[in-house]
C-alpha cells in the first residue's frame, strides 16, 4: 500500500470540513461521493486484514499486555528521527548550495559528500559512526595527537550514532532535492534580486530559498517518513535497554516470548500511526505554504511519490 | 541645441565607453559609447538580436562586459574577474540603477507592498516602517495603492509591471533601465504601463534608458533615440530627426516596419 492511500484515509473524517477557506466538498445529488466510496474500500481492506489476523490466531492478550513495553521505544524512534531530519535539512541546504557554487572547494566537498553517502549502504555508515569512529580517534589519542576529551566524545551512544548516520545519509539524498528546488526558482528571480543590489546571502534568504522551500516540502516529507522507518536500523547497534527503539524492543521481546509476529505487528502498527499523524500535519503545512501561488484557496493536488513510496505503512509481517 | 536637448554642462549620469560583449565566437556588442545626462530619456531601438538588451544588462553587470567601462553616478567599472572587492563595487553600482524586466520578475511569495519594500528594507537597511510608508506612496504613484496586499499572481500583467517599476524606483536610483517593458503584455494593457513611464519622465524628471518598440512613446517622451544595428549604435538623434529623416537605409527599413 502506498503513501497516497494513507492520506486518502486521513482525508475521510474531514468530508465537508476542509481547512479554512476551502469550500466544503459537495457530492453530486443522489450519488455516493468519491470519498465515501474510497472509505468503503478501506473498510473492506481492514475487514480482510482482520480476517487474516483471526485465522492466524494471534495472541491478542499478549499483545495488549506487552504493548507498553514496546511503545516505550517510540521515544527513541521519534527523537532519533526528528534530530536526524533536522541535521539532514541543514546538511542538504549547504550541500545544495555547494553543488550550485562556483567555488571549487564548496563544489568538490559537496560532490564527495553526496557521492559517498548515497553510494554506500546506510547500515555500513551506521557501523562506521558507531564502531570505526572511536577506533580512529582512539588510535590518534594513543599516538598522543589528541586530548582525551575528544576520544570520549567519539564514543557515541547508539542514538547519537543513529542520528549522525541517518542525518548524513538522508542529507545526501535531500541535497539533490534541495538543489532541484533551488534550480526550480529560475534565473530571472536571481537577476531581479541582483538588480536590486542584493548580496548572495540576501538573495538566498529573502528571494530564492523561501520559494525553493515550497517546492522542497512534499519530497522532504516523504524522506522524513522513510527515515522514521529506517530508524529501525539503529537496532543493530548494540546498547543498553535505555537506547532500544521500537523495533529492537519488539524483536527482542518477541523472540524471548516466542511471539515474534505479535510483537512485530504491534511495532508495525505504531510506525504506521506515527507516519499517518505526520502526513496529516504535512498536508496542512503544504496548504499554508501554497499561499500566494494559487488564485483561489484550494488544496495542492500534486504529490510526488519518491524513494519513500513504500512509506506510511510497514508491511504486516 | 545639443544632441540630448539639454545644456552641455548638465551632469552625466551614465557614461559608457568602448563597450564590447562576446559570447564565445558571437560578438553581440561591438564598441558602444554613450552618455546619458540627468533627466534625459533615451530610447534604444533596433531589430531583435541587435544587442539592445545585452547593452542594458551590461550596464548593471547582469552580464560582464568583455571590454570597456560603465560609469553610473560616478562609480566606474569595467568587466573582468569578480573578486570580493569588485563584487561589492558592482553591487554598489546596481543600487544606483533600477532595472525593469520584460517579464516583470516580481517576487511571487511577497505581496505587492512587500515587493516594493524589499530593496530599501533589505539592501539599504531602511527601517521597516519608513520603507512601508515609502512603498505605499510609490504604489500610489503607479496607481496601485489598492493592490498593496495582493500577491503577484492576482495581478494583471500591466499591474505587475507597474509594481515592478515601483520596486525599482524604491531604491531611489539615478537611472531607470527598461528592458522591453511592454513586450510581454496584452495590447490593451500596454497603455497603462507607458502612462506610468511617461509620468516618470515628465513629472519626476527621471533619467531613463528604454529599450522598446513603442515608437509612439519614443516620439512623445524621448529626448534622444538611438538606433542599434549589429551591436553598434548606427545613428542617433532627436525623435523628430530620427523618425522623419533617418540617414541610413537600415534605420529607414526598420522604422517602416514598426511605424
Amino acid at each position: 500500500m502506498s503513501a497516497q492511500q494513507v492520506e486518502v484515509q486521513l482525508g475521510v473524517p474531514k468530508v465537508g470540513a476542509g481547512p479554512p477557506g476551502q469550500p466544503p466538498f459537495r457530492p453530486p445529488e443522489g450519488r455516493l461521493s468519491f470519498r465515501w466510496k474510497v472509505t468503503l474500500v478501506w473498510v473492506g481492506i481492514f475487514a480482510l486484514m482482520a480476517l487474516f489476523f483471526w485465522i492466524a490466531k494471534f495472541d491478542w492478550a499478549w499483545m495488549r499486555d506487552n504493548f507498553r513495553f514496546i511503545a516505550t521505544g517510540l521515544w527513541v524512534t521519534i527523537v532519533t528521527a526528528v534530530a536526524a531530519i533536522a541535521l539532514a535539512l541543514v546538511l542538504a541546504l549547504f550541500g545544495a548550495l555547494g553543488r550550485l557554487s562556483k567555488n571549487p572547494v564548496a563544489y568538490g566537498v559537496s560532490g564527495f559528500y553526496t557521492s559517498f553517502f548515497r553510494g554506500t549502504p546506510l547500515i555500513v555508515q551506521l557501523f562506521l559512526w558507531y564502531l570505526a569512529l572511536p577506533e580512529v580517534v582512539g588510535n590518534l589519542y594513543n599516538g598522543g595527537h589528541l586530548p582525551q576529551a575528544l576520544y570520549r566524545v567519539s564514543l557515541l551512544s547508539p542514538v547519537m550514532a543513529g542520528i549522525l548516520g541517518l542525518g548524513f545519509n538522508y542529507g545526501a539524498y535531500m541535497t539533490e532535492i534541495f538543489r532541484a528546488g533551488i534550480l526550480a526558482v529560475g534565473p530571472g528571480q536571481t537577476e531581479a534580486a541582483d538588480a536590486l543590489g542584493m548580496t548572495y546571502r540576501q538573495r538566498m534568504r529573502r528571494v530564492i530559498l523561501p520559494q525553493a522551500f515550497k517546492v522542497v516540502i512534499p519530497p522532504t516529507g516523504n524522506e522524513f517518513i522513510a527515515m522514521m522507518k529506517d530508524t529501525a536500523l539503529v537496532s543493530f547497534l548494540a546498547g543498553p535497554v535505555f537506547y532500544w527503539d521500537l523495533f529492537k524492543r519488539a524483536q527482542t521481546l518477541g523472540s524471548q516470548a516466542f511471539k515474534p509476529l505479535e510483537a512485530l505487528i504491534v511495532a508495525a502498527g505504531l510506525y504506521w500511526a506515527l507516519t499517518a499523524i505526520f502526513s496529516f500535519f504535512q498536508s496542512r503545512l503544504e496548504v499554508r505554504l501554497s499561499r500566494g501561488y494559487v488564485r483561489e484557496a484550494m488544496r495542492p493536488v500534486a504529490r510526488r511519490p519518491s524513494r519513500g513510496s513504500g512509506a506510511g505503512m510497514a508491511p504486516p509481517v | 541645441m545639443t544632441m540630448a536637448g539639454l545644456s552641455p554642462d548638465a551632469d552625466v549620469v551614465v557614461r559608457i565607453e568602448g563597450l564590447h560583449k562576446r559570447f564565445g565566437q558571437l560578438e553581440v556588442l561591438r564598441g558602444v559609447d554613450m552618455e546619458v545626462h540627468r533627466g534625459a530619456v533615451v530610447v534604444v531601438f533596433g531589430r531583435s538580436g541587435s544587442g539592445k538588451s545585452t547593452l542594458l544588462r551590461c550596464i548593471n553587470f547582469l552580464e560582464d562586459p568583455t571590454e570597456g567601462t560603465v560609469e553610473i553616478a560616478g562609480i566606474r567599472l569595467s568587466g573582468g574577474h569578480r573578486n570580493r572587492h569588485r563584487r561589492e563595487e558592482i553591487r554598489r553600482l546596481r543600487t544606483h540603477a533600477g532595472l525593469v524586466f520584460q517579464d516583470f520578475q516580481l517576487f511571487p511569495h511577497m505581496t505587492a507592498l512587500q515587493n516594493v519594500m524589499e530593496g530599501p528594507a533589505t539592501v539599504k537597511r531602511v527601517p521597516k516602517e519608513q520603507a512601508r510608508h515609502q512603498a505605499m506612496e510609490l504604489l500610489g504613484t503607479v496607481g496601485l495603492a489598492d493592490k498593496a496586499d495582493e500577491h503577484p499572481i492576482r495581478l494583471s500583467g500591466g499591474q505587475k509591471q507597474r509594481v515592478a517599476i515601483a520596486r525599482a524606483l524604491a531604491m531611489e536610483p539615478d537611472v531607470m533601465l527598461f528592458d522591453e517593458p511592454t513586450s510581454a503584455l496584452d495590447p490593451e494593457l500596454i497603455g497603462e504601463v507607458l502612462a506610468v513611464m511617461k509620468s516618470l519622465a515628465t513629472d519626476l524628471h527621471m533619467t531613463m534608458i528604454v529599450v522598446t518598440h513603442e515608437m509612439g512613446f519614443a516620439r512623445e517622451v524621448a529626448h534622444r533615440m538611438v538606433f542599434f544595428h549589429e551591436g553598434m549604435i548606427l545613428e542617433q538623434g532627436s525623435p523628430g530627426e530620427m523618425c522623419e529623416h533617418p540617414k541610413f537605409p537600415e534605420t529607414r527599413k526598420f522604422l517602416e516596419a514598426v511605424l
